[in-house]
């Protein structure tokens, strides 16, 4: 019988071009996705040296980071709007597929994959942007890579990688009311630290990643490498194939069932060995909010700010003390008193339907707080007007939500969503380092319950409990 | 690609952890189209007041640091978003060696892709080549080819390094060139999967 084999193992060996003695395996990319930030000194280079792009068919490039959420037609920064253009006139001259702004496919790279059934189980996928991590939710091998390796893939469809260490993060039990996805992966980083990951591929599993849905399932893997993971990923099961069924890429009828059986397939053997395992109890997590200046400074709702005073190591110290400096926040301070002024919900961790109607129904009723400004963004075209069909924009607006353009956005306001010095804003996306949001912006990150319920409150609130008033 | 092999220079210390790319190369300076001139905003935020005045109390502006080209931190060092931006803008600014206890996996594939030489250091060697650096000028040497860092103060110690990176790094070498010698095998390997 053959050893039992993890996920991450299986999809490895598949895609094993070349091995020799000294050298990092050479490993096939089945996907390429690109967008315009990490992409024009990539082109450039092929150009420089008369190269091609080896297989257009398996590159795919859309526009999201720069792209405005107000007017899709309408790019102020002059220094932006020729990023974009370039994106535009490399896909013409290298012949790549491209989703631009005003495209009805158009999204945030990390959502529209999956929504096209581009991303697939067992797939090797790429893309110069870390967040890549989030396809992995379906079972593919998916990680950010810097802009050489842009250019390597595009020229040569692989890349030079030695196989990465494989760490098992088991979630036991079942996820408590009111406790989602983004509150199990920040508490799993809260937990292990912001490098507990580094040097591995995970694999999420145990009962409570099997009952997430796939949008959960991505919220989770998009924030792997905030641990400091390049890749994360989920065995697929009945509730992948289900998700993936009909959409455009994946292949129909017949053909269809047997891509399932080998999808199948992949999933994890049992008594599959990997170098690390961790394990945490699903229900012991609580809604979690970022206090600090990395997504590992997170505490439970019901807490309070650390002190650095209780901290022993002087680096540890001084790290809690600079970051606590850069919040405005006090040790000790219960972070249910920090009041907010910007909500934003949206970016690749936190854009999708599942998340919009759960905020919408946080809000639904009730008005934004007079001195928050929160916007809604959703990941994609697709997901907007899905939202729009359901009137969920209906219901944020009616609070006092801005309802806008797909993209990027706040996430990393690289386009015209910024918050202000000092300005604090709770926040759906993945990075609370500083400056993330803007110059002198401070980020906590939460849920999109979590966000809509401190949208209405002005300050972090349980929305276990905001719920509960509701129904009483 | 320039081959790094042995290199003397200037130690700046950098006392802090998690370092990540927004820090050291802020999201307002990733729209240019371009590779290089990303020096001059290398830790824009850290290095500049919102009046655009160097920060006194920031480490790399001390004078004693000018011309520095080994760059010492704590741990996880350019950990965060994958931009590419970051090396460029490290070794724009005149690195050429950075000195950690560790690194980010993308941050690090990132650096050799430039010819940025990544050494991973125990705590205490980064503590005590910190101190140094904080209270002198202080000078180390690297010699790739032997993977050792030396002083002149009798400070001797050595670092890992895979075979790939390294042969890169001595080399300058052009990585798709490279692979391009390869064409057979990734032919083949498409072909056995259609």
């Amino acid at each position: 019988m053959q050893k039992p084999k993890n996920i991450i193992q299986k999809v490895w060996e598949q895609h094993v071009v070349h091995q020799e003695a000294g050298k990092p395996d050479l490993l096939y990319i089945d996907l390429h996705l690109v967008h315009e930030v990490t992409s024009p000194q990539a082109f450039e280079g092929l150009r420089m040296n008369g190269r091609k792009v080896r297989r257009p068919d398996l590159t795919y490039a859309t526009m999201d980071h720069n792209v405005s959420t107000k007017d899709r037609n309408v790019i102020k920064d002059p220094i932006s709007k020729k990023q974009i253009d370039t994106l535009k006139e490399n896909c013409q001259e290298f012949g790549v597929e491209l989703s631009d702004r005003q495209h009805p496919d158009n999204g945030i790279v990390h959502v529209i994959g999956p929504e096209l059934g581009l991303t697939q189980p067992g797939k090797t996928i790429v893309c110069g942007d870390s967040h890549t991590s989030t396809h992995g939710a379906f079972g593919a091998l998916a990680f950010g890579i810097g802009t050489s390796e842009v250019e390597h893939v595009l020229a040569t469809q692989t890349l030079w990688q030695a196989p990465p260490k494989t760490m098992k993060v088991k979630v036991n039990g079942k996820l408590g009311t009111g406790v989602t996805a983004k509150d199990l992966i920040l508490a799993i980083i809260g937990k292990f630290g912001v490098q507990f990951g580094t040097g591995y591929v995970m694999e999420y599993t145990g009962e409570a990643i099997r009952s997430l849905s796939m949008e959960e399932r991505m919220t989770v893997c998009n924030m792997s490498i905030e641990a400091g993971a390049r890749a994360g990923l989920i065995s697929p099961d009945e509730t992948t194939f289900e998700y993936l069924k009909g959409r455009r890429h994946i292949p129909k009828g017949e053909a269809f069932e047997e891509a399932v059986a080998n999808w199948r397939a992949l999933a994890t053997d049992e008594g599959a060995q990997y170098d690390a395992v961790v394990e945490i109890e699903a229900s012991e997590v609580e809604p979690q909010v970022t206090w600090g200046t990395n997504p590992g400074m997170c505490i439970p709702i019901t807490a309070s700010v650390p002190n650095p005073d209780h901290e022993e190591k002087a680096n540890k110290k001084d790290e809690i003390s600079r970051a606590l400096q850069y919040m405005g926040l006090e040790a000790g301070q219960p972070i249910s008193s920090v009041e907010i002024d910007h909500v934003f919900i949206g970016s690749c961790t936190n854009s999708r339907l599942s998340d919009l109607r759960k905020a919408a129904e946080v809000v639904r009723g009730h008005k934004v707080n007079p001195k928050v400004k929160a916007i809604v963004v959703p990941g994609s075209f697709s997901v907007k007007l899905a939202a729009e069909k359901e009137g969920i924009d209906q219901i944020f607006k009616e609070s006092g939500f801005e309802w806008r353009e797909a993209g990027c956005s706040m996430c990393l306001a690289m386009n015209d969503d910024i918050v202000p010095p000092g300005g604090r804003c709770a926040s759906t996306s993945n990075r609370n380092f500083e400056g993330r949001q803007g110059n002198g912006s401070r980020t906590h990150l939460v849920s999109p319950e979590m966000a809509a319920a401190a949208a209405v409150a002005g300050h972090f609130v349980d929305v276990r409990k905001f719920t509960a008033q509701e129904v009483l | 690609m320039e081959p790094l092999r042995i290199h003397t220079g200037i130690v700046c210390p950098l006392n802090r952890s998690n370092v990540d790319t927004d820090q050291i190369i802020p999201k307002q300076f990733l729209k240019r189209i371009e590779r290089s001139g990303f020096g001059q905003f290398l830790f824009y935020h850290w290095r500049f007041d919102d009046d655009g005045n160097l920060r006194k109390d920031f480490s790399m502006n001390h004078p004693k640091y000018q011309g520095a080209s080994i760059l010492v931190a704590g741990e996880n060092f350019g950990c965060g978003s994958s931009r590419e931006h970051a090396p460029w803008a490290i070794q724009d600014y005149g690195f050429k060696v950075v000195i950690a206890q560790s690194y980010a996996d993308i941050f690090k594939n990132n650096c050799v892709k430039n010819g940025i030489l990544t050494i991973q250091a125990s705590e205490e060697q980064v503590q005590s080549i910190m101190r140094k650096a904080e209270n002198e000028e202080y000078s180390l040497t690297v010699n790739l080819e032997n993977q050792v860092v030396t002083d002149n103060q009798g400070l001797e110690f050595t670092f890992d390094i895979a075979p790939y990176p390294k042969e890169m790094l001595l080399n300058g070498w052009d990585e798709i060139g490279v692979t391009l010698n390869y064409e057979e095998q990734i032919s083949t390997y498409e072909l056995a999967r259609k």
